[in-house]
C-alpha cells in the first residue's frame, strides 16, 4: 500500500532544528517521544494512547486526499470592543499568530475525503484556546453557505473553549449566527457531520457542535458546556475523572460514537458513504470550480 | 451585598420614611410632602441618575426587581404547559399559551423566585436541559399553530450542575437556537434583567430583542470573566465596563433592537407601571411583525445575526464607533 498523500506531507514537512525539540514528554506516562514519530502517529502517544492537541493543518493533512481548497482566510479578527485586560487584545492575537502559524481559531475549505467532496472546517485549540469570537462565527458561517450552494456535505472538527470573551456579546451572537447557518444547510438536506476533539465546550458546545446529523466524539476529548472548574467551584466538590469525557458522553447518549484519532479518517468515509451516493459524487465534483484542477 | 441596595439605605431610606410619616398625618402638611418629595427626586438623582456599567449589573440583580412572575401577571390569561416529555418539568423555565393585550400568544420565561424558598425551587432562574427541551418543544408548538412567541429573560446563566452536564446542556441548548431559527411566527424576546450567556441566549434568537434600561446581557458574567482574564475576580467592575454588557452598548451594536427606560432609581421603583410599559412595548413589536410572512420573517431574522461581526472593514469601523 503506498504511503498516503498526508502522511508522506507530514513526514517531509521540514522543522528547523533549533525551532522543535527533537523529543516531548507525554503528558499522560511520561514517555519520551521522538517528535516525528509522534507526529507520524498523528500526535497520539506510541506508548499510552494519549491524544495531544493537534494542530488544525495537521488535521487537514490527515483527512484529505490531495489538495486543501482554504476558503475564508481573509476574514481576519479585529478588535471591536477595543479590549484590554493583563495585556492588549490585538498583542494577544498577535502572539498567537506567531505561536500557532494560523490567523484565526478555524480553518475553512474544500477537499476530498477518499474522493467525496466535502466542506471541512477544523478548529484548533492553540489559538485563543478556541474561542469563537466573530472570525470563527464568521469563517464556520461563509463554510456552511459555501457548502449549501454546492450542495456538499460539511464537517466540522470542534476544539473550543466556548465564547472569546474579549469580543464580548459580538461574539455570543456568533451562536445565533452559526447556528441560522446550519439550520438553513440542513433544511436543504446537506450531511452535517461534526467531529468533537478536545476540548470542546461553551458556546460552541452549545451551538454548531452539537446540531449535526452525526456527532462523533475523538476518544479521551473533554466535552461538555460548563468548566469543569466552573462546576467543580459552583458545587464545591471535586468531580470524578471520567467526567465530561468523550467514553462519559456516549454512555450517556450525547454523542454517537468515540472513535480514536487513528480510526476518524476512515469513520468519516463510512459515514458519508451513507450519506452520499457516490455515483452522485463525480457531476457534484465537476460543479465544483475548486475542484476541476483535480 | 447588592451595590443598589446599600446605596438605598441611610440618607434615601430616611427620607422615604419621613415622606411616609407625613402623608399618614393627612392633608394639613401636603406642602411638606411637596418639599420632601422633590428633595427625594434629587436624592435619587444624585444617586442613580449615572450608573456605571457595574452598578448596573447589581441594579439587574437586585431582590425586589420586577422578575418574571409580574410581567406574567400582567398577561389577559395563562395556560402553563409543563415538562419536557421525556425526564421532569424544570421549575427554571415556565411557558404555555397565553393572551397578551387580546393576542395569542406562546410565552417562555426564565424564572428567578421572590426569596430563598421560591429560588430554590426555581434554582435561581438557571435552566436545566429539562427546561430548554419544554422550551424547544413549545416553540414548534407555536410554529404549529400560528401563534407568536414571547420570551422573557432572566437568569445568570443555564445550570452548570452535574446532571445538567449527565443530560447534555450543550445540546439542549443548541437545539432550542435551532428551533428560533426555524420558528416561521415572530419571535419577540424580552431581557428583563440578567441575561447571562448562552443560558440566555437559548429563547432569544428572535426577531426583535426588547431590554430594560438596566437589565444586562453578557458573554459572561463580570466575575467570572475578570477570574479567567484578570486572574482575578475583585476586577469585576472593570470587566463590566469592557465587557459592553449594558442596554445602550448593546443598541448600538444592533444586537438589541429596542430598549425600555426604567424609572429613576430602577424598575423596582414603580414595578406595575413599568411591567405596563414593557409589556406595551412588546405588543407593538408583535404588532409590527404580526403582517411579516413566514418566509420573510425567517429571511430576516437571518439577515439580522448574519451581521453581526461580519467582516466587512465598514462594518468593524461603524461598530468601534458606536462604541465610542
Amino acid at each position: 500500500m503506498p504511503m498516503p498523500d498526508w502522511l508522506r506531507r507530514l513526514r517531509e514537512k521540514d522543522v528547523p532544528a533549533e525551532d522543535a525539540a527533537l523529543w516531548v514528554k507525554c503528558p499522560s506516562c511520561g514517555e519520551m517521544l521522538y517528535r516525528k514519530d509522534l507526529e507520524a502517529n498523528l500526535s497520539v502517544c506510541t506508548k499510552c494512547n494519549h491524544h495531544f492537541r493537534m494542530h488544525a493543518y495537521d488535521r487537514i493533512n490527515s483527512l484529505v486526499d490531495g489538495d486543501f481548497v482554504e476558503i475564508g482566510d481573509e476574514i481576519t479578527p479585529g478588535d471591536p470592543l477595543e479590549w484590554t485586560d493583563k495585556r492588549p487584545y490585538v498583542q494577544k492575537l498577535e502572539s498567537d499568530r506567531q505561536k500557532s502559524n494560523l490567523s484565526e481559531a478555524v480553518v475553512t475549505g474544500f477537499a476530498t475525503l477518499d474522493g467525496f467532496p466535502v466542506a471541512l472546517g477544523v478548529m484548533d485549540f492553540n489559538f485563543r484556546g478556541g474561542t469563537m469570537g466573530t472570525v470563527v462565527g464568521e469563517r464556520v458561517t461563509h463554510l456552511l453557505e459555501e457548502a449549501r450552494r454546492r450542495k456538499l456535505p460539511c464537517i466540522v472538527f470542534t476544539a473550543s473553549g466556548g465564547a472569546r470573551m474579549e469580543e464580548g456579546m459580538l461574539a455570543l451572537m456568533q451562536m445565533a449566527k452559526t447556528t441560522q447557518a446550519v439550520e438553513r444547510f440542513m433544511s436543504d438536506g446537506n450531511p452535517y457531520i461534526t467531529v468533537l476533539t478536545d476540548p470542546t465546550t461553551g458556546g460552541v458546545s452549545a451551538s454548531f457542535a452539537f446540531q449535526s446529523d452525526v456527532i462523533i466524539a475523538e476518544a479521551r476529548a473533554s466535552i461538555g458546556f460548563a468548566g469543569r472548574r466552573v462546576i467543580e467551584q459552583t458545587l464545591r466538590q471535586k468531580l470524578p475523572d471520567n467526567f465530561q469525557t468523550a467514553e462519559f458522553l456516549l454512555e450517556k447518549g450525547a454523542v454517537d460514537m468515540v472513535v480514536p484519532r487513528v480510526e476518524i479518517r476512515n469513520t468519516l468515509v463510512r459515514v458519508l458513504d451513507y450519506a452520499v451516493d457516490r455515483k452522485r459524487v463525480a457531476p457534484a465534483l465537476k460543479a465544483v470550480p475548486e475542484f476541476a484542477l483535480q | 451585598m447588592n451595590l443598589i441596595v446599600e446605596r438605598e439605605r441611610g440618607p434615601l431610606q430616611e427620607l422615604e420614611t419621613r415622606i411616609a410619616t407625613l402623608r399618614e398625618r393627612g392633608s394639613g402638611s401636603s406642602g411638606d410632602v411637596a418639599v420632601l418629595e422633590e428633595k427625594y427626586r434629587e436624592l435619587l438623582g444624585d444617586l442613580f441618575g449615572n450608573l456605571t456599567p457595574w452598578e448596573r449589573v447589581h441594579m439587574a440583580r437586585h431582590p425586589k426587581r420586577p422578575i418574571s412572575d409580574d410581567y406574567l401577571a400582567g398577561f389577559d390569561q395563562l395556560d402553563e404547559l409543563h415538562g419536557d416529555r421525556h425526564f421532569r418539568d424544570d421549575r427554571a423555565l415556565v411557558g404555555g399559551f397565553g393572551k397578551l393585550r387580546g393576542r395569542r400568544v406562546v410565552y417562555l420565561a426564565q424564572r428567578k423566585g421572590r426569596d430563598t424558598k421560591e429560588n430554590i425551587r426555581r434554582n435561581f432562574g438557571m435552566v436545566s436541559p429539562e427546561g430548554y427541551r419544554k422550551a424547544r418543544r413549545l416553540m414548534d408548538l407555536a410554529s404549529r399553530f400560528g401563534l407568536p412567541i414571547v420570551t422573557l429573560v432572566d437568569t445568570s446563566g443555564a445550570d452548570p450542575g452535574i446532571a445538567s452536564e449527565e443530560h447534555a446542556q450543550s445540546e439542549a441548548i443548541a437545539m432550542c437556537l435551532v428551533a428560533l431559527s426555524k420558528a416561521t411566527v415572530p419571535v419577540v424576546a424580552t431581557i428583563i434583567g440578567e441575561g447571562g450567556s448562552g443560558g440566555a441566549l437559548a429563547i432569544a434568537l428572535a426577531d426583535s430583542v426588547i431590554m430594560a434600561e438596566n437589565a444586562v446581557y453578557s458573554v459572561a458574567s463580570p466575575e467570572g470573566c475578570a477570574a479567567i482574564l484578570w486572574g482575578d475576580a475583585a476586577r469585576a467592575p472593570e470587566a463590566a465596563e469592557r465587557l459592553k454588557l449594558t442596554s445602550n452598548d448593546l443598541l448600538g451594536f444592533g444586537i438589541v433592537d429596542r430598549v425600555v427606560v426604567e424609572p429613576l432609581g430602577g424598575a423596582h421603583r414603580d414595578p406595575a407601571g413599568f411591567v405596563d410599559v414593557v409589556l406595551g412595548a412588546i405588543d407593538q413589536e408583535l404588532t409590527a411583525l404580526a403582517d411579516t410572512a413566514p418566509a420573510a420573517l425567517r429571511e430576516s431574522r437571518y439577515a439580522k445575526f448574519r451581521r453581526i461581526g461580519a467582516w466587512e472593514r465598514a462594518h468593524m469601523t461603524r461598530m468601534a464607533t458606536a462604541l465610542t
